[in-house]
């Protein structure tokens, strides 16, 4: 049943942290013959004191904004040496990919180095204190983009980068959430059978960031996707390919009221606009996605 | 101990931080409602579940007691206490 | 004996770079560093170099390529100049932070506002405190040997830095010269492939860029100053060894021309270096005691060689091709004075010169002769830095 543990015990990381486990998960998919590169960021941070690195694995991290670039290099040398066998793997929060990595990360793809970038998105700068990045959910309070009578926090949409990565013309990518750990496990290994770049975005609930208890870290990343805020899909080569279904799709609030960073939106009649615009969001991801209907797996951690 | 160029370093040092003083809750697992399904171990973000012989068991040297292995346990098989030290 | 040839700056680079056999190259374009990365382009298309050569989406990625290439126990190459080299900062204090031995070249070019495609050091001596090796050559001979030199500096175990060779741009980099290139059997022999100390290994995981705090910051950066204070030694001695393999020594850290009994001495990097010794030889005819002390190695910065070879000298004339603005002198000026400072030193005349390429001919030398002379007479003149061949009707 469990296997040689690659992340060691004994890191900084804060209880219930969904980084953590989209890391270890990652980890147990690739085996231990891989290179992992990181950028700068909450993981990063809690992984490698000078000493106690906690990865029991070859790491790098480089920089904030280079992690494509640095996994680009180590491919690359890789292939001169002859040492194709070992697998090249980038992972990194939201920040690290979404926004200050994105130029690193799209001359990766667009060169088609053999490597799989993992993108954990906690949807925020969490590291430095909850700012917003562009992968934040609409209307969430952070600390650059607080609530109060003038604002309902963050104002625009959540980058698609999936979608972004797909324009590449990439092998391969697809979108997972740490609740689904089969599911995001399986798209990892998947990954690693394609010649070319492929990207993985997995939602990583934050309890510190996002305001909930840190019991509920799987919890929350459920109603992310039962909710139809989070698409669950894969495509290789371009086209869609596996939609993850909802068999009984939820109510946005159900999703927002656990999280402290949306609060705002139910403290007054206020908040009615932004609620049925994030219901509206929903509404069209299960459309436009075909999400709704029924799901063929039925174990719960599928 | 001479330091190493460029701080690079072994991995695995994390060990001798011993991260289970954070504890306010601790998971306990009734080993006879347990039958050993992983999803405990699968999720825990601190590496600190393992399974023995078809029953979870917990390292306490590095769990934080978060709790997610309590709230995802699909048998109740684990609560949390509150911690006394 | 190698073979000789009339060939362009950045080709003797590209020849030396394809010699050293890199397995990864990491290109983007910038003027005037482009023609090396092209060179080199054609190298790979043609079959000549077998190397994984990346076009890169940005500067910052082609230092990051190279780093993460180095790291996977690699030799690794890249190159770039001016706005380029600025872009690339962050990612160079990473790499001499971490000790990975790339090697790349900045083709020298001023730095906006107002844009400027032309030669001077602005761009190069930002890097003065990232603890990289920084060497400057003279010409497209010393460029081809001196890049040989830097893997081989670079990757020695007791240095494990990265080197910058700082190559003047279009003087050297678009100049065809006359330059001997060496046979890959002896380049081979003078360079054996690259033995990392650490690399990124699943047979042996290493953690690379880890996080240090107060407990042992100091203590790392006191390992890179005592690393970088170490290679001072193995630049003379490589440098001597390529004497010894190949017949040609340009300087290690620094090399006098003339300037034993020289009252006058300049302190210069670069490809005026030329200019000077020309001009040298011409007031020496006319019975003027003047040398000129190249500083090669401007990082690790030779205070040693500066004071002995200034020990005899009444004045030094110190050239910047850069500006610390601000301050009211260049960056190698008042690196000199710190290193002469103390009883019995020359009296130090700083000159900015050479800015955007701004020509300096003969006559600027002997004019800047002309106020050293009398400060060497004892006349009082001065200490302001001149700038030379200024057109003060566009300042007044």
């Amino acid at each position: 049943m469990t296997q040689k543990e690659l992340f060691a015990s004994g890191h900084r990381g804060c209880p219930g942290c969904g980084a953590a486990m989209a890391t270890r998960m990652m980890l147990r998919a690739t085996g231990d013959d891989v290179i992992v590169v990181s950028p700068t960021g909450c993981l990063e941070t809690f992984t490698s004191m000078y000493g106690e690195s906690c990865w029991e694995v070859p790491w790098f991290h480089g920089l904030f904004e280079n992690a494509g670039a640095i996994a680009s290099g180590v491919e690359a040398a890789l292939k001169m040496q002859g040492r194709t066998d070992t697998k090249v793997v980038a992972i990194g929060g939201d920040g690290g990919t979404f926004d200050i990595g994105i130029g690193a990360l799209s001359g990766m793809l667009e060169r088609g180095h053999n490597v799989t970038y993992i993108c954990y998105d906690n949807e925020a700068y969490m590291n430095t204190g909850v700012q917003r990045s562009s992968a934040t959910t609409p209307y969430a309070s952070t600390t650059t983009s607080p609530a109060g009578s003038h604002s309902m926090g963050k104002t625009r949409p959540k980058k698609n980068l999936a979608a972004i990565a797909l324009a590449h013309d990439v092998p391969y990518v697809a979108t997972a959430s740490i609740a689904y750990p089969q599911d995001f496990m399986n798209k990892v290994k998947k990954s690693l059978t394609f010649q070319g770049s492929r990207f993985i975005h997995v939602h990583a609930p934050c309890p510190i960031g996002w305001g909930f208890d840190t019991a509920l870290t799987v919890e929350v990343g459920r109603l992310a996707v039962e909710t139809g805020l989070m698409p669950i899909w894969e495509a290789e080569y371009g086209e869609i390919t596996k939609v993850r279904k909802i068999r009984e799709v939820k109510p946005i609030e159900e999703y927002l009221k656990v999280q402290r960073r949306f609060r705002h939106l139910f403290a007054s009649d206020a908040g009615k606009k932004e609620l049925a615009a994030l219901q509206e969001l929903c509404n069209k991801n299960i459309e436009k996605m075909g999400l709704a209907g029924e799901r063929k797996v039925t174990t719960d951690v599928s | 101990m001479r330091l190493n160029a460029g701080a690079v370093c072994a991995g695995g040092g994390s060990y001798v931080n011993k991260t289970g003083h954070w504890r306010t809750f601790i998971p306990r697992v009734d080993t006879d409602k347990c039958n050993g399904c992983g999803i405990c171990y699968t999720y825990c973000p601190d590496s600190s579940i393992e399974i023995v012989e078809k029953t979870a068991q917990i390292d306490y040297d590095y769990c934080k007691g978060c709790g997610v292995c309590a709230h995802e346990c699909p048998r109740e098989a684990i609560a949390m206490e509150e911690e006394r030290k | 004996m190698g073979k000789k040839a009339v060939i362009e700056g950045s080709m003797a680079i590209a020849i030396a770079v394809k010699q050293a056999r890199p397995h990864v190259i990491s290109a983007y374009p910038i003027t005037p560093q482009t023609h090396i990365m092209e060179f080199l382009a054609d190298f790979v298309a043609n079959g000549e170099l077998k190397t994984e050569y990346l076009r890169v989406d940005s500067e910052f990625s082609a230092a990051s390529v190279a780093q993460g290439a180095v790291a996977a126990g690699s030799r690794a190459y890249t190159a770039s100049a001016s706005q380029g080299l600025l872009l690339m900062t962050e990612v160079l204090y990473n790499v001499a932070g971490m000790r990975l031995p790339m090697v790349l070249t900045g083709v020298n070019r001023s730095v906006g506002t107002p844009v400027n495609i032309q030669p001077d050091h602005q761009d190069t001596v930002l890097f003065r405190d990232t603890g990289m090796i920084q060497l400057y050559v003279e010409d497209a001979q010393e460029a081809y040997d001196a890049h040989v030199q830097a893997f081989r500096i670079a990757e020695d175990r007791d240095v494990l830095l990265p080197v910058l060779v700082c190559v003047d741009g279009w003087t050297i980099s678009h100049t065809f010269e006359p330059v001997e290139v060496e046979e890959q059997e002896k380049i081979d022999a003078f360079l054996p492939p690259y033995k990392p100390l650490y690399h990124l290994d699943p047979k042996k995981p290493y953690t690379f860029g880890s996080i240090s705090i107060d407990k042992d910051l100091m203590e790392f950066r006191y390992l890179h100053e005592e690393a970088i204070q170490g290679a001072k030694a193995k630049i003379e001695a490589i440098a001597r060894e390529f004497e010894k393999t190949f017949g040609r020594y340009y300087g290690g850290l620094t090399q006098s021309y003339k300037t034993e009994d020289a009252d006058i001495v300049f302190v210069a990097m670069g490809s005026i270096i030329g200019t000077l010794k020309e001009a040298v030889d011409e007031l020496r005819a006319q019975g003027k005691k003047v040398g000129v002390l190249k500083v090669r190695s401007y990082r690790p910065f030779p205070v040693e060689e500066i004071r002995a070879a200034l020990a005899n000298a009444k004045v030094a004339c110190v050239i910047d091709r850069a500006i610390s603005i601000g301050f009211g002198a260049g960056p190698l000026t008042i690196d000199t004075q710190a290193a002469l400072y103390g009883p019995n030193a020359p009296q130090v005349l700083p000159f900015y010169a050479g800015l955007g390429g701004k020509d300096v001919e003969l006559k600027h030398v002997a004019e800047m002769v002309a106020k050293a002379e009398k400060a060497a007479a004892g006349e009082a003149v001065s200490a302001e830095p001149e700038y030379v061949n200024i057109n003060w009707n566009l300042v007044s």
